[in-house]
């Protein structure tokens, strides 16, 4: 297994960069921001048409089924600029989920995420701190359904999209739930972020569901949940280093073009040693980040290398925009600079499916400590 | 190819079982246990002669070497092959030497057929040692400055001057050494890159005791010492161009770290050493062995790009990188003894203080750093 980019995968770079320099660039996003949208239904649209949204359906529900390190590439050149999409939550997450389950159900609504038809945010975590297992939202068995009862809350895309995976607790386990989010009683409260992209608190007071609704068996939520978060996880990463290269691009250029005390400030020493450095964290990041996208799609258990991944790609972006905005001086507080998105995108991905400090515990709890 | 790999490690696997000593299989490596080979080398055991002596006909000291100079031609996968099947065995590398790492790369590139043929089949065979003459008194980071002179007399030149912390100098059969052939040129273009026999006349060594306590380097001094213009690297005066080559690998080389620690979780090693973990230093841990991880698959990567692109400047950042790493690690383990780690019996506050040499040799952490933000970066200076 080599981590150098297979020719397809810098085919699909090169491709991906063409695309997004022109449809998203930053000032797509600062346009939406500025618009107070979260979305751009016709730019996903676009995607699809190139066979983004269905990189992990099966060529048999119309996907392009590339495989979890293809999906890596896509993501990384977003992250460079930032745009906005429904590519993680329905392309990576959902996607792998239903994969999970054969069903035709599940084939259909592959088959509808395949064309861009259908969006899917993930509803799991309760509190601040990413923790599937402290799920408290209740699923009582009623009839042959259950009643659903509880909150979510940092549920990304969940103010724009059809549909939610919605953990739920049940008697023996936990058992993730596949519903559509104009299900009666469930209330979205689309939140303003500060990476100014789509999550919403979901509230929901007594939904009354059915065993249908069930994706997987209940009870057993994580085997279906547990793919699903690992290849998000490592999408995110891989997103984050694009976000990384692009806050680190900015940084670079900014060091060669300004110029005080008569020279280039890229010329004292202070400040070429941090980049450097930035630069040693990013390209020891990219090995931890392509690791996981191919161990993802060997079939090998990939939880050490998925925390591997998030965990050094959330670090790396941090240092990125950090030294971003103080290189840049007082230019780098300024809304007009796109630094700051990028600022704000680091601090958002940092806290989705797991921060350091979580990925390390798992990292921690493998090696032995 | 994958089958034809898959039997490449069947026939490895195999030939390593039958003929790897077991007295070879603990890939802990302290000092001692390392074969550096050359013409005074006394072996430890019967079992590390055989060792490398085996390893040796298989050209597997250096498997990546053409066969034609003592190595078995083996691609990048095969190498990783063999590679992975001596970890799962525990085995020992035969022979370790800074023949392998610096000067092999050097003269496979810049050497002449006959140099090649001369030089490297000894290297192979663990029968000639060699160690580095770059450093001076006044000219360590700044390393073009060396002032030790070489002056031509018609075949040979006469060498004078003095070299710094030579590492093993005075076990070393030759020396590669940079010297200055031109004093008006500007000094990246007036030095030479010359190979001399260390028991040629006026050539001596004077040891250098290290903190760590052991004293494997030396200052080396050069009186009159008359050697072959044949035994010259490259052209007269562009030995700048080899001397930075051969940096390159050093820095890949030193990134890799080792040591005590090896490859093993620090979790591990940890709980072996019966360390004492407090949260904070837990936590400290922990990050340090993220870090590894990465580190490790960094390696990695780059090893599989140098296949087919030199790695260049950028093996700074493996060397600025892998070092303050390695010093992380000893420090943790430092600190998890206590004060069980405060005796020299035992070894931990030998390696230790030996890694903090790590990241000045070989060009210091700074120095790695300036190298990446002006030739990686292309940042002004
Ligand atoms: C254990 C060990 C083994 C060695 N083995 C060998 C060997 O076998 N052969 C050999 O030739 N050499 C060897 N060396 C020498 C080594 O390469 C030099 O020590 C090294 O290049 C630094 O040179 P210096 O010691 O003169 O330090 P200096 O160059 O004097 O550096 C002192 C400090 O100044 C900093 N500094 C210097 N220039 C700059 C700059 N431009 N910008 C910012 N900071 C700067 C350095 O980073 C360092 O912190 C060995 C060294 C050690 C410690």
């Amino acid at each position: 297994m080599s981590l150098l980019p297979t020719e397809d995968e810098v085919m699909l770079a090169g491709a991906a960069r063409g695309f997004l320099d022109r449809a998203a660039p930053v000032t797509h996003l600062r346009g939406l921001r500025d618009a107070g949208a979260t979305h751009n239904a016709a730019l996903w649209s676009e995607m699809a048409a190139m066979g983004w949204a269905g990189v992990l359906v099966p060529e048999a529900q119309g996907g392009s089924d590339m495989g979890h390190a293809a999906a890596g590439v896509l993501a990384r050149e977003m992250g460079k600029t930032l745009a906005a999409s429904p590519f993680l939550s329905t392309a990576v997450i959902a996607a792998t989920a239903l994969r999970q389950v054969s069903n035709d159900r599940s084939a259909k609504a592959l088959a509808e995420i395949a064309a861009g038809r259908l969006t899917y945010a993930l509803a799991v975590d309760e509190g601040p701190k990413h923790n599937p297992h402290a799920t408290r939202l209740e699923a009582v068995a009623e009839g042959n359904g259950f009643r659903l009862h509880g909150r979510k809350s940092f549920v990304v895309d969940g103010g724009t999209a059809d549909r939610a995976l919605v953990l739920a607790r049940t008697d023996n386990g936990l058992t993730l739930f596949d519903l559509p989010l104009d299900r009666d009683g469930i209330t979205s409260v689309p939140k303003a972020m500060i990476d100014s992209r789509d999550a919403a608190d979901l509230d929901f007071g007594d939904v009354i569901v059915t065993g249908d609704d069930v994706l997987g068996r209940v009870d057993d939520a994580m085997a279906v949940l547990r793919p699903a978060l690992h290849a998000g996880q490592a999408a995110l990463a891989a997103e984050m280093t694009g976000l990384t290269a692009g806050a680190f691009g900015m940084t670079v250029a900014y060091l060669q073009e300004r110029k005080q005390f008569g020279v280039p400030i890229g010329a004292f020493q202070a400040l070429q040693h941090r980049a450097a450095h930035l630069w040693s964290e990013t390209e020891i990041t990219a090995s931890a980040v392509l690791n996981a996208g191919r161990i993802l799609d060997s079939g090998e258990d990939a939880t050490l290398a998925v925390s591997l991944g998030k965990a050094r790609a959330t670090k790396t972006a941090e240092l990125a925009v950090q030294e971003g905005v103080q290189i840049h001086g007082g230019i780098g507080m300024s809304d007009a600079h796109d630094m700051g998105f990028f600022m704000k995108r680091a601090r958002v991905s940092a806290e989705w499916l797991g921060d350091y400090s979580y990925h390390a515990e798992t990292i921690a709890r493998l090696r032995g400590f | 190819m994958d089958e034809a790999l898959d039997d490449f490690r069947a026939t490895t696997r195999a030939w390593l079982a039958a003929n790897c000593p077991p007295e070879m299989r603990d890939a802990a490596q302290d000092e001692d246990a390392i074969c550096w080979g050359g013409r005074n080398w006394t072996f430890a055991s019967e079992a590390q002669r055989l060792w490398l002596e085996r390893m040796a006909v298989k050209g597997w000291t250096v498997p990546t070497w053409p066969e034609a100079y003592g190595g078995a031609g083996l691609n990048r996968a095969q190498d990783k092959v063999l590679t992975e099947e001596m970890q799962a065995i525990g085995a020992r590398l035969p022979l370790q030497s800074f023949g392998i790492w610096m000067l092999g790369p050097a003269l496979l590139h810049f050497g002449t057929d006959a140099q090649k043929r001369e030089y490297l089949p000894p290297i192979a065979r663990g029968e000639v040692r060699w160690c580095q003459g770059y450093s001076e008194p006044g000219a360590g980071s700044d390393l073009a400055s060396v002032q030790t002179r070489a002056e031509v007399d018609g075949d040979m030149y006469v060498v004078n001057g003095q070299k710094v912390w030579t590492s093993y100098a005075d076990k070393a059969d030759w020396i590669f050494a940079l010297v200055r052939t031109d004093r008006n040129a500007p000094k990246h273009k007036g030095i030479s890159f010359i190979l001399i026999d260390m028991t040629t006349p006026g050539v001596t060594t004077r040891p250098i005791r290290l903190i760590s306590g052991q004293s494997p380097f030396c200052e080396t001094f050069f009186d009159d010492v008359r050697t072959p213009r044949a035994q010259r690297v490259g052209d007269e005066n562009r030995g700048w161009d080899v001397a930075k080559y051969l940096l390159n690998h050093e820095r890949e080389m030193i990134s890799g770290g080792g040591g005590v620690l090896g490859d093993r979780s620090l979790g591990a090693v940890l709980a072996e050493m019966d360390g004492e973990l407090d949260a904070t230093l837990r936590a400290e841990a922990i990050d340090c062995e993220i870090d590894t991880l990465a580190m490790a698959l960094t390696l990695e990567r780059y090893k599989d790009q140098a296949e087919t692109t030199e790695i260049g400047d950028a093996s700074a950042m493996l060397k600025y990188a892998g070092t303050e790493l390695n010093k992380r690690r000893h420090e943790l383990v430092m600190k998890a003894k206590g004060s069980d780690a405060l005796a020299w019996e035992g070894g931990e506050a030998e390696g230790w203080l030996r890694t903090k040499a790590n990241s000045i040799e070989g060009g210091t952490s700074e120095v790695m750093l300036s190298i990446i933000s002006r030739r990686v970066l292309g940042l002004p200076g």
